[in-house]
């Protein structure tokens, strides 16, 4: 025997609707192509290589401003051997040059909007006056 | 038992919905704040703490009031106190909730607040407290509703709340002395830099957790026919005068020590607070009346034909609570930065949606408190009125 | 099927308990690579500066601060209560308020003082804070803000002092004249404050305020080289920092 069995069915076909509601809501729309992101002239090879870079770049950011802001080092030697500045704007935007046809576009492909640029200055983006 | 706050008269749903709606009001306000930034608080690079944190001090105050009630109760087999007992422990779950939405509206940035229990940081006072508060909100809540689930059950407490109330005991004293380090250990200020920051604290707390407790006790004798028994009425009576009277020596002792020393790093404050400085005078009222607001509900308190008269007695504790919440409410925190550190007075007067937000904020508060007092009248209506 | 409410909801909770308890474990996460000091860094052991006043006659303060602020990007809002400053100015009645009074030397009265961040060695706004956000570096002492886990509490703001400490009361993007990319804005709701340059300190570069000032007024160096010349001048000047009975040791000394 289940009391107001009525509205407990009734609530949990409400619930199963919403918590699915973006998986349906999603696949009803056109597939988007993945995103053309700009790739730079200047170098061939970001700091580490692009599927590591894919998936762990927030990673190596947040890594990266441990060392420069709490430990006082700032050069990073990347397993290729190279060696990097940790500085977003120096070295990742210095060829990334424009976050809006880099950055953005994938962000966007993948509905996150990460705050980088409320405080780091975005770069190359079309419309804003020159910021030097 | 949590139906019991869902079936009321015309009465309760008005208060019901006058809470809901301020609640909504606030939440804009503070929705508008989120967006604009702090700006829009009176808060300034000065005075940069204000009514917010002011609230959160008062209310954590309240909050470690419960120990009045529970500490003679377990500790000292105290009887008369054990029909009060879940209020005061839900009384404590209002006010925290309304501690920590005080501190969540006064940061700038909100949504990172939990960057405090990731980053533990055992010298910072503030981290203490954001500890000790949920989890003495938690604690209250789970002994007050296990107290009142056994009283309609018809049982005994079982053993697992009788320890957990022990471990409450010094939680509140920790609690509240730790909120009191936060001032008392900032070397820059002089009138919060004092010893008898934390002894003031705890005994402002348990004075206005005592008037609150008293008042409410009425009220719920005239909404629902609760008795909260003559002997409870009037220790809570006595608790409450003999910390007003501890609380006003403690001023006193402060007063003499910041004037006769003539040092103005401890002074200047209150030199602003007592006359104004350089014709600054906005809290100069404001301090008056709490002073006069203490000594005058010690001096009601001191008459027998007011204590024993129900009606009397809640306008004196009505007398103390404006002193009590003046001072810690709203004076502590602010006047303290000023003069500022340049010895420049900047004043501070807080802001509509300072003031807006922090009534929505009060109004959660208090559907939080209504919704499990309405509960625990239920019950003890149950209980001793089985026909009914 | 009879299920007690309280049977039903424990049941629930540890249900959710067990599913998502996994992401509350923290993945080990290690970068491939090597951290190293740049090859130009200024070392020191604890960095200090001092603000001569013979020198500095307090008339050309729109250049250091001008500079200062330029660089990283401190915003200029015209209201006072809610100014954002690295860098400013103070007459000494309000730089030295503890050790002021009515019969002051005449060139000291009313004189234009340089105040920043002390960057004590004892700062009881790095105690305060309760994510430690602020933090005092220990290779150099400089005292730091990790812009990304401030919560813009304001702790520190009360535990500071010397009031070197200001709040983004509001979005200081709009209030920036000219925003310089090469180093961050912040953004409304965290506390900001000087960094001795410690971006400037890192490529082999002086603060820039030291570097601009024309009149050689403002010395920086390691406090703890004996060879150094802020060393040197403090053994032979006499100098007073700010509020010293606090017990933060200053490491900003003023000589007039």
């Amino acid at each position: 025997m289940m009391h107001g069995k009525r509205w407990v069915i009734a609530g949990m076909i409400l619930f199963a609707a919403l918590a699915a509601f973006p998986f349906y809501w999603y696949s009803m729309g056109e597939d988007k192509p993945f995103p053309k992101l700009e790739m730079p002239e200047k170098a061939s090879a970001c700091v580490e290589k692009t599927p590591f870079m894919r998936a762990n770049h927030m990673r190596l950011l947040d890594a990266w401003r441990v060392s420069v802001v709490r430990d006082n080092l700032f050069v990073y030697t990347a397993v290729s051997g190279k060696t990097f500045e940790m500085n977003l704007h120096k070295t990742c935007l210095g060829c990334h040059t424009s976050t809006e046809k880099f950055c953005d576009r994938c962000h966007a492909y993948n509905d996150v909007t990460p705050p980088c640029w409320e405080c780091h200055v975005a770069t190359g983006v079309s419309g804003e006056g020159d910021a030097s | 038992m949590i139906e019991k706050a869902l079936h009321g008269g015309k009465g309760y749903w008005a208060w019901i919905i006058f809470l809901a709606a301020g609640i909504g009001i606030g939440l804009f306000a503070y929705l508008y704040q989120l967006k604009e930034g702090l700006w829009l608080t009176g808060m300034s690079r000065n005075v940069s703490w204000g009514f917010y944190i002011s609230q959160f001090t008062f209310l954590v105050g309240v909050a470690a009031s419960v120990l009045i009630v529970v500490l003679p109760l377990y500790l000292h087999d105290f009887k008369a106190f054990a029909p009060i007992t879940a209020l005061a422990q839900f009384l404590t779950v209002g006010t925290l909730i309304m501690s920590l939405l005080f501190i969540f509206s006064d940061v700038g940035m909100p949504m990172r607040i939990l960057n405090v229990p990731l980053n533990p940081t055992p010298g910072s006072m503030l981290f203490y407290d954001t500890l000790f508060l949920p989890g003495f909100m938690l604690l209250n809540l789970v002994i007050g509703w296990t107290a009142v689930g056994a009283e309609k059950r018809h049982t005994t407490l079982p053993p697992w709340v009788k320890f957990l109330i022990y471990v409450s005991l010094p939680w509140a004293v920790i609690m509240h002395t730790v909120t009191a380090f936060i001032y008392a250990g900032t070397p820059g200020r002089g009138f919060w830099m004092t010893a008898i920051m934390a002894p003031r604290f705890l005994t402002t707390a348990f004075a206005a957790g005592c008037a609150i407790l008293i008042i409410l006790s009425l009220v719920l004798r005239s909404l629902a026919r609760f008795d909260a028994g003559e002997k409870a009425i009037r220790k809570l009576t006595t608790i409450m005068f003999y910390t007003l009277i501890i609380n006003a020596f403690f001023l006193a002792v402060e007063y003499f020590t910041a004037f006769y020393s003539h040092v103005p790093a401890y002074s200047e404050t209150f030199r602003y607070l007592f006359f104004g400085i350089d014709g600054n005078t906005a809290f100069v009222p404001w301090f008056w009346v709490m002073n006069l607001a203490i000594l005058g509900a010690i001096a009601l308190l001191a008459f027998p034909a007011v204590r024993n008269n129900h009606l009397r007695l809640s306008e004196a504790c009505i007398v103390a609570l404006v002193g009590l919440w003046i001072d810690k409410g709203f004076l502590l925190v602010p006047a303290a930065f000023i003069p500022n550190v340049f010895g420049r007075v900047m004043e501070y007067p807080p802001s509509w949606v300072e003031l807006t937000v922090s009534f929505g904020i009060y109004c959660l508060g208090m559907l939080m408190i209504t919704a499990l007092y309405k509960v625990t009248m239920a019950i003890k209506g149950e209980t001793l009125y089985p026909d009914k | 099927m009879t299920i007690s409410r309280r049977k039903f909801l424990k049941t629930v909770s540890a249900s959710c308990l067990a599913v998502t308890a996994h992401s509350a474990v923290g993945h080990g996460f290690e970068l491939p690579g090597r951290m190293s000091p740049g090859p130009q860094e200024l070392k020191a052991r604890r960095w200090g500066m001092v603000v001569d006043m013979r020198r500095c006659d307090g008339r050309c303060t729109e250049d250091c601060i001008g500079v200062c602020h330029e660089i990283h990007n401190v915003p200029y809002i015209p209201k006072a209560e809610h100014q954002v400053m690295w860098l400013f100015q103070e007459p000494y009645e309000n730089t030295f308020p503890d050790r002021s009074h009515e019969l002051i030397s005449k060139h000291l009265k009313n004189r234009i003082f340089l105040l920043l961040c002390n960057h004590c060695d004892d700062p009881p706004c790095v105690r305060a804070c309760p994510t430690q956000a602020t933090f005092k570096r220990e290779n150099d002492g400089i005292v730091m803000i990790d812009y990304h886990r401030c919560i813009g509490c304001r702790f520190c703001m009360a535990a500071c002092p010397y009031g070197s400490r200001s709040f983004n009361f509001r979005d200081p993007r709009p209030y920036i004249k000219t925003i310089h990319p090469e180093f961050p804005t912040r953004r409304k709701g965290v506390v900001e404050k000087c960094n001795f340059c410690q971006e400037r300190l890192e490529v082999g570069k002086m603060p820039a305020c030291v570097e601009t000032c024309k009149k050689g007024a403002l010395v920086f160096g390691d406090l703890e080289d004996p060879s150094s010349e802020i060393r040197r001048i403090l053994a032979e000047t006499p100098h007073v920092r700010r509020k010293p009975q606090l017990g933060t040791r200053p490491s900003v000394f003023y000589i007039f």
